[in-house]
């Protein structure tokens, strides 16, 4: 995914919209925020995930954190890789390492969302 | 604000994750922790452990203030012995876990970043006529750690005595490049090792040498890893005001037999009660980690609670350190531990997790 096209929330994740079909990752920022990921948790296909609300967890030696739904939907995919290779997210956060795909209504947007320009400056102003 | 160590600008431009520990900006990590802790468990890691408190006793009764205050035996230490004790209140719960250093004339305690202030007070209040000076060192010093199987082999040459020919738990006082320093077999890793305490301006000459000599530098992340795959306590975690020696399986550094001390006469009940919680090793089935203050189950009643844990990267697995009820001490015991409102299952292990092999030193 080119992070050109992707729209951030402020917890990090990105989300990628085609259809009615959003895929959702969680950002190299945050990724390498991180560091050592060790586990994954995430819901399950059918699960309704909506705006703002935890889906999952994502652990790493130090800490865990939350992973907040960008978007309101229905799970439809899960990246279920990473549960067995957690380093798929490391290495790839925008590519092999996307967490879920969600089903939204029709004519959802991700207009609530931030572009990349201003998700960047989202980080510099969290990087001191 | 927050202290720096003399060390602290090469810690940021070398990308150093700084973060408040204890009341000191220290680097959690440069870069992974999981590789921080393999150099450690593999080769040689180097750690700036300059918040460590340092406090030199001189005077006529040194000795017997550090008799007082600590519950290990200060007097039948040799000349460059060094010794691992608690210093406790007078319900017998810990103040502070201290390493105390002997010197042929004097005495040097190595105290805990978050507990200086407390020890240094607690002293002062409890010196009472004895002649004693106490030098609190650890802003005009630093103090180095070189921790690994290769560390020793590593830091040949670098002072005048080598750490080699130390015995484990002793110290020396050598020079550096014609400097004044001590090098102790010392360590918080689980490895063998050595610990280095020189004037705060040679901190980043020795720094950089042993960089350069190969130690990779590592920050508190895998420092707390690493400490926990051997069980070793930590302040504020496994050991408080309200725990006591017995509880954290450390009655091997009390010596009730020594004379009188503080928290002597509470120490001797609490060793009989047969009812306090104790420090217990959890591993885990599944891979999320049981942090602190997780609650600990057995048939649904609470049990106990974490203190420690993390998914250990030599073992590859979850791991955490406990305080249980003591009916459910022995090794391989079930229970749950609540993550976040998710029982998972878990079962008493005996500690350490972490030994390191025995031929290689």
């Amino acid at each position: 995914m080119d992070p050109k096209t992707l729209r951030y929330a402020k917890s990090h994740e990105w989300a990628y919209l085609e259809g009615d079909l959003c895929t959702i990752g969680l950002t190299k920022f945050a990724v390498d925020q991180l560091t050592d990921i060790i586990y994954i948790e995430m819901p399950d296909v059918d699960d309704p995930v909506s705006t703002g609300d935890s889906f999952g967890e994502i652990e790493s030696v130090k800490a865990v954190s939350d992973l907040y739904a960008p978007i309101t939907g229905d799970v439809v995919a899960v990246n279920e890789k990473l549960e067995t290779d957690p380093t798929l997210i490391s290495n790839d956060p925008f590519g092999k390492g996307w967490l879920i795909k969600v089903k939204v209504e029709k004519g959802a947007s991700l207009d609530h969302l931030m572009t990349l320009e201003q998700y960047e400056k989202q980080i510099a102003s969290e990087e001191h | 604000m927050a202290l720096r160590t003399p060390l602290y600008d090469w810690h940021v431009t070398h990308g150093g994750r700084m973060v408040e520990f204890g009341g000191w900006d220290m680097p959690v990590q440069y870069g992974s922790i999981v590789e921080e802790h393999h150099a450690v468990r593999t080769a040689a890691g180097l750690f700036d452990i300059s918040h460590m408190g340092r406090l030199s006793f001189g005077g006529a009764d040194a000795l017997a203030l550090i008799q007082h205050a600590y519950t290990n035996n200060a007097a039948t230490m040799k000349d460059g012995q060094v010794r691992y004790g608690l210093v406790c209140n007078e319900q017998g719960g810990i103040r502070d876990d201290v390493l105390v250093y002997r010197w042929p004339d004097h005495f040097t305690m190595v105290v805990n970043a978050s507990n200086r202030v407390k020890i240094v007070d607690w002293l002062a209040q409890h010196k009472g006529g004895r002649m004693v000076d106490i030098t609190d060192q650890t802003t005009t010093t630093c103090m180095i750690a070189v921790q690994g199987p290769q560390a020793l082999v590593l830091c040949r040459g670098l002072t005048e005595t080598d750490a080699e020919q130390l015995g484990y738990y002793h110290a020396t006082m050598t020079r550096y490049r014609g400097r004044d320093c001590v090098v102790s077999r010392t360590g918080y890793t689980g490895e063998d090792g050595i610990e280095i305490i020189t004037s705060a301006t040679n901190a980043i000459e020795v720094w950089k040498e042993l960089a350069q000599r190969g130690a990779k530098p590592c920050g508190l992340g895998a420092r707390d890893t690493l400490r926990l795959e051997a069980a070793m306590p930590l302040y504020g975690h496994e050991l408080s005001e309200e725990i006591d020696p017995f509880q954290a399986e450390l009655s091997w550094a009390v010596k009730l037999d020594k004379g009188d001390f503080i928290g002597r006469d509470a120490l001797l009940r609490r060793r009989a009660d047969a009812n306090l919680p104790r420090r217990v090793g959890l591993e885990l089935e599944g891979r999320r980690a049981a942090r602190e203050g997780a609650a600990v189950l057995h048939d649904g009643k609470t049990i106990g609670r974490v203190t420690s844990g993390t998914v250990t990267p030599t073992l590859n697995k979850a791991i955490a350190m406990a305080y249980v009820d003591p009916a459910f001490l022995t090794p391989g015991v079930s229970c749950t531990v609540d993550i976040r409102g998710k029982a998972e299952m878990a079962r008493i292990v005996a500690l350490p997790f972490y030994r390191r092999p025995k031929e290689r030193g």
